[in-house]
């Protein structure tokens, strides 16, 4: 964690996966913050006018260490982002990373076991990284608005098994991915996720049904990104060790925690 | 060249540290910037117990500037003491150890733990707009002002900075109370008072609904608070508000301002504070100003 930096990034590729969901490759300038990366990392990306101060943290889809590339997918979600999906190849932008603690792939049986990996809407990104760098069998559970998917395929070329739910129920499960994980009555040795509050918390329900571990990555609106300012806080069970109340810090204690670790 | 300021007997090599809250105690941003570089670090605001503060989401874009209702949130006095003091005291810099309260027995209870411990300077936040007791309620009424400074001055060993708040009529009333209860010097200003409303969910984008207002976009304001009340106190002020760039913190100091603070800067611009240094440096170097005092109130 001692290689966070903020540097420019070249834009080398620009992509749009589904309406109102972009990606793009960067190539940053100081090549540790794609080298040193782990999944459920983030960056903070800086908008080029000035009138919005804050860094947009964005999840890591893709981590290139090799030629030291970083692939963001994420939502255009207010002005920022939507400042960043008009940006062009060729074109630079400033990047803080890597930040937070990333998803950890201990407690998995020696040979890699079986990941569950639940991603709800623009949580999954963050979860093709983890795909990518976990050993064993891997069931992707992924939940869309509708029959609009994105990133779906490449789950699939990396072998993962993928089930879908969509809200509408135009492919898959009709409902999210809960729903779905029951319909397939899913199980493994640890469930990895990503996506908003409330899915997250029936994530949390239905690894304690099934009595296995999982890991949260959360969000919130930050500040700084190095966890300074105290703005991303969540509820931790226990009084935690830095700020000695029941308060974790999102960006740099998380964004990824132990389900048990937290309240949500 | 010389950069060196005093407030209240004490000397930093430059007038430049940072706004209480922005920078955590320097732990955070050791990784980014050099703290042996700044003239002091001011630490967040801490309590005599451990506080948890608000429900989040604590913070808000606005244009040119951002919103935050954090409530305070510090780990208490004594892991200030144990963990956060001796981590600073490893750098060249001094400290400004910023004190909250709900009552006046809070902060003088923080101030007597802090009295032998290695800090140069205290700064009292009766300023804060994001929590209920305490914090602004005590700065908004110049006689609530001079009996709490004159309490906190009878019981801290270290000179006592008064935070002060924006949100008043009249910002030398407050000033002029401090000063009259014996503060040594003056910081301001703490946020003003805003709000934003999220018109899809059709409700306040804070948790707190309303919060602190900071950021380039309040700078006139702070600007114009610091010359007046420079020119209504004889001790010394502290200037922050929207301080980005070193021209930025040359105005302040041209407005009166003895020192400045680098504040929200540091969240979008973590080598802001050395940025700050360093264009006030060649500002010298090329207008050939041989001591900053030279600068300090040079405008009338």
């Amino acid at each position: 964690m001692a290689d966070i930096r903020k540097t420019a990034a070249l834009i080398e590729e620009t992509e749009k996966l589904a309406e109102g969901i972009c990606g793009l490759w960067l190539r940053p300038e100081a090549p540790e913050v794609a080298v040193s990366a782990v999944p459920g990392q983030f960056v903070s990306v800086y908008c080029r006018d000035a009138s919005r101060l804050l860094p947009r943290p964005i999840s890591l889809c893709e981590i290139d260490r090799e030629r030291g590339r970083l692939r963001l997918v994420y939502r255009i979600a207010g002005a920022g982002t939507r400042e960043l999906s008009e940006r062009k190849a060729g074109e630079t932008i400033e990047i803080m990373g890597p930040l937070g603690n990333g998803y950890s792939l201990e407690g998995l049986p020696a040979d890699g076991g079986h990941a569950v990996l639940m991603g709800g809407g623009i949580g999954i990104p963050p979860l093709l990284a983890l795909a990518r760098a976990l050993p064993g069998v891997r069931t992707a559970v992924l939940g869309y608005r509708d029959g609009e998917t994105f990133l779906r395929e490449e789950f699939e070329a990396l072998g993962c098994r993928v089930i879908i739910a969509t809200d509408d129920g135009s492919i898959g499960t009709k409902g999210n991915v809960i729903d779905a994980a029951r319909e397939n009555a899913v199980r493994g040795d640890m469930i990895y996720s990503c996506g908003p509050v409330p899915m997250q918390r029936g994530v949390k329900a239905y690894a304690a049904e099934l009595g296995i571990p999982a890991q949260l990555s959360l969000e919130e609106r930050m500040a700084c990104g190095i966890g300074a300012c105290l703005a991303c806080v969540c509820q931790s069970r226990e009084k935690d060790s830095h700020s000695h109340v029941h308060n974790k810090r999102v960006c740099k204690d998380g964004p990824v925690f132990f389900a048990d670790e937290i309240e949500l | 060249m010389n950069t060196r300021v005093s407030i209240a007997g004490v000397e930093f090599k430059n007038p430049v540290t940072t706004a209480s809250g922005t920078f955590g105690s320097g732990m955070e941003y050791a990784e980014l910037v050099d703290l042996n570089r700044l003239g002091a670090v001011t630490t967040k605001g801490v309590a005599i117990v451990p506080w948890p503060g608000n429900p989040t989401p604590r913070v808000a874009e606005t244009h040119g500037g951002m919103l935050n209702a954090i409530g305070l949130q510090n780990p208490g006095v004594d892991v200030l003491l144990e963990r956060d003091i001796p981590f600073l005291k490893h750098y060249d810099t001094r400290i400004i150890v910023n004190v909250c309260g709900k009552t006046a027995e809070d902060y003088v209870a923080v101030v007597e733990k802090l009295a032998d411990a290695p800090v140069d300077l205290l700064e009292i936040n009766i300023s804060c707009p994001n929590v209920r007791e305490g914090g602004i309620a005590f700065g908004q009424d110049p006689r609530m002002v001079e009996s709490i400074t004159r309490e906190i001055k009878q019981h801290a060993k270290q000179p006592v900075i008064m935070k002060l708040s924006p949100n008043v009529t009249d910002i030398t009333k407050t000033a002029k109370a401090a000063e009259a209860g014996g503060a040594d010097a003056l910081s301001l200003i703490n946020t003003l008072t805003g709000m934003k409303i999220d018109i899809n969910r059709r409700t306040f984008l804070l948790a707190n609904k309303t919060g602190g207002m900071s950021g380039p976009a309040v700078k006139p304001v702070a600007l114009r608070m610091v010359y007046q009340t420079a020119n209504a106190v004889s001790i010394p002020v502290i200037g922050m508000g929207g301080i980005a760039t070193a021209e930025d913190a040359l105005e302040f100091l041209m407005a009166g301002a003895s020192m400045v603070a680098v504040g929200t800067a540091n969240f979008y611009n973590p080598r802001a504070t050395l940025d700050v240094i360093e264009g006030i440096e060649k500002y010298m170097e090329s207008s050939r100003v041989e001591d900053i005092k030279e600068l300090i109130g040079c405008v009338k």
